[in-house]
């Protein structure tokens, strides 16, 4: 066990550090982009601009230049944006993860809730009505796109019905959860149930197909043979063997989401989460505050991941000695 | 004759498929008497693990139709509320699967499984019902079995795995197990080993069906034997009787092919002419007639089992029903005559089949 944890970290220590660099080398190497110039300003004379170079210390060799911005983040941890002198990396990470959290997660519960329930529904239900039109649903929920989902609901709960059916929807915005509880909640409702729309679709699709399959194995025939009820059949072969390849997923797309993939949402009903975070540094080029979030999104993906090893080796015991 | 433990009256077991209606099972009837081993044997898709799958309810799939009457004990299992035949299913009858690799949920322990299926019939303590997993398993001949009851399927090896199915099947003492080909996907010396086991188990009273393809193992543990073509019983009889005075062309042909360990070696081993009958094209007449060398008019209608010399030996077939020893010589003649050679040879061997059957 303390080795494989060893190798775990050894392992996401080098990924991170990978893509450390990549992102370095993708915006101080790649030819015509000079970040001096963006933050120089428009038609900034030669002068000026090798003062910024300077003052910004881009005027030195690439790996030391890299080395210094990895020891501002990571041991000074006093790294500053290039675009809002003065305003640190770290804290407005710190600032930002809570409220991502608080949606990714959220949404998960509900996603997981909404897809085990409607994949299992529909592939004991197959063959019947039921089926094809839960199956629909999901599509549904899979094809309608977070950004102009998110406006409709913000259209409906904030405008057409705000006066009479969702008077106590709050406006956009965060809360935190320290604060005031009921307010959090009801500031996350609609994001949660936006981001999980989409994903309880894929989740209830894929594990119908994985429930369907396992009902039509041996083991179950077994199971039946033994005279079990067909809940039992259901619920402890089939579904529990169905949920394996469903929790590799789901550890891949919740580590991304925390990372900042759930952007869309996020800008949609503005919260100023880690994607909302990276959107704007991206659009100033401010490559402090995207190292901060590219290294603080690989961090949860990766652990995400040895997350995910471990309750695999949980839930399935042929992973465990391998 | 003791009432028997299963009476199975006019099975038919029908598949709606794209090409049409299949039918798998075509009126089969038997029975077996508390006690008994009924060897049931036939090619592949002659309608043995379907007719057994039938007789437990497990064919499941909603294209499939289940007709005529199973008894057991006296009920009808056919027409059987869910809730009671689940009572029946894994206490009363207990089913073995031909493939121990698949046939265990991965995800739980050997001993969980086993412990579920007592539970689910029984009204005892998880631990008790451990302990008990943990002798079954010691019964069936595994070694080290307080630990071994820990272990997942996928530790254990494919001989292990089926005692395991088999220690689950009999956990509930049950009064008849159905084993479909126990032992085909073993190799050779475990399968003399859960052979064994099986025999053991008969002796302590349980009834037994044991489906196969293998003649060999009929020929060791049966004390009937029921021989299925098509969906359709060919022959049934008390095992010394099929093995020693075989009845239907079908049979000779399954226990001509079986290769033979002592004597001179034939040149070619002898197969039955043909491939077997696709269940979604019966012949009206008798299932077996286009392989048979035999085949005359007659075969065209379909033969009834009837009684030859002895009253329990019967056989579906229109031959004439005195000399079925000089008619089976013909017939070998004929296959050699078609195959080239070595028809007399073989005909001097005919003596030899009287050693495999016993």
């Amino acid at each position: 066990m303390l080795v494989f944890a060893l190798k775990r970290f050894g392992s996401a220590l080098l990924v991170m550090f990978a893509i450390s660099v990549l992102v370095f080398l993708i915006f101080f190497a790649t030819p015509g982009v000079d970040p001096a110039a963006r933050i120089a300003g428009r038609n900034a004379d030669a002068a000026t601009l090798a003062q910024v170079r300077h003052s910004f210390g881009l005027d030195r060799p690439l790996p030391v230049r890299y080395l210094l911005m990895m020891r501002h983040l990571l041991i000074d941890r006093d790294l500053e944006s290039f675009v809002n002198r003065g305003s640190k990396v770290i804290p407005q990470i710190v600032q930002a993860t809570p409220v991502t959290l608080s949606l990714v997660m959220g949404a998960a519960l509900i996603w997981m809730t909404a897809g085990i329930l409607m994949g299992t529904a529909a592939a004991t239900l197959r063959g019947k009505a039921a089926d094809p039109l839960i199956m629909l649903v999901g599509v549904v929920g899979v094809s309608l796109p977070a950004y102009w989902l998110g406006e409709v609901v913000n259209l409906l709960t904030q405008k057409q019905f705000h006066d009479s059916l969702f008077s106590w929807v709050p406006p956009p915005g965060y809360v935190g959860l320290g604060q005031n509880p009921g307010q959090w909640a009801l500031h996350m409702l609609f994001p949660w149930l936006t981001l999980a729309l989409l994903y309880a679709g894929i989740y209830a699709r894929l594990l119908r197909g994985e429930v369907v399959t396992a009902l039509g194995e041996d083991y179950v025939r077994t199971a039946r043979a033994k005279g079990l009820s067909e809940r039992r059949i259901l619920l402890r072969h089939a579904l529990r063997c169905s949920l394996i390849p469903i929790v590799s997923l789901f550890g891949l797309d919740f580590g991304a989401l925390v990372g900042g993939a759930a952007l869309l949402t996020e800008v949609v009903f503005g919260l100023p989460g880690i994607g909302k975070l990276t959107y704007d540094a991206l659009q100033n080029l401010d490559l402090p505050v995207i190292m901060g979030t590219v290294l603080y999104a690989a961090f949860f993906v990766v652990l995400a991941n040895a997350l995910v090893d471990i309750l695999y080796a949980r839930l399935d015991p042929r992973a465990r000695h391998a | 004759m003791p009432e028997p433990l299963l009476d199975v009256r006019d099975l038919r077991v029908r598949f709606r498929t794209r090409q049409g209606l299949v039918t798998a099972v075509d009126g089969l009837s038997f029975s077996v008497a508390p006690g008994e081993v009924l060897g049931v044997v036939g090619e592949s898709g002659s309608g043995k693990s379907v007719s057994m799958l039938a007789v437990l309810r497990l064919l499941t799939n909603p294209n499939v139709t289940v007709s005529g009457e199973v008894r057991f004990r006296g009920r009808d299992l056919l027409t059987l509320p869910d809730k009671e035949m689940r009572a029946v299913r894994g206490r009363e009858i207990a089913m073995v699967f031909q493939d121990p690799m698949t046939a265990l949920t991965p995800v739980y322990t050997v001993g969980w499984q086993i412990a579920e299926q007592i539970r689910a019939h029984e009204r005892i303590s998880r631990k008790e019902a451990e302990t008990r997993a943990v002798r079954l398993l010691s019964d069936v001949g595994i070694p080290d079995a307080a630990s071994r009851v820990h272990a997942y399927p996928h530790e254990f090896s494919g001989g292990m795995r089926q005692r395991a199915v088999i220690a689950m099947a009999l956990s509930c003492d049950p009064a008849l197990l159905i084993a479909d080909e126990p032992t085909t996907a073993l190799d050779v010396t475990v399968q003399a080993q859960i052979l064994d086991l099986m025999r053991e188990l008969n002796t302590q009273g349980s009834a037994m069906v044991l489906i196969t393809h293998d003649m060999g193992v009929v020929s060791q543990i049966a004390d009937r034997v029921l021989v299925l073509y098509g969906g359709r019983a060919a022959e049934e009889g008390p095992r010394r009787a099929v093995f020693h005075g075989p009845r239907h062309p079908y049979t000779w042909g399954l226990l001509d092919s079986v290769p033979r360990v002592g004597g001179p070696r034939l040149r070619r081993l002898p197969t039955i002419a043909g491939v077997p009958v696709s269940p979604g094209a019966l012949p009206e007449g008798c299932a077996f007639a286009p392989r048979c060398r035999l085949r005359h008019d007659r075969c065209a209608e379909r033969p009834v089992l009837t009684p030859g010399d002895v009253a329990s030996h019967l056989d579906a077939c229109w031959l004439p029903p005195d000399d079925r020893a000089g008619l089976r010589l013909t017939a070998r003649a004929a296959g050699g005559e078609q195959s080239g050679e070595h028809g007399e040879k073989q005909s001097e061997k005919q003596g030899r089949d009287t050693e495999v059957a016993s």
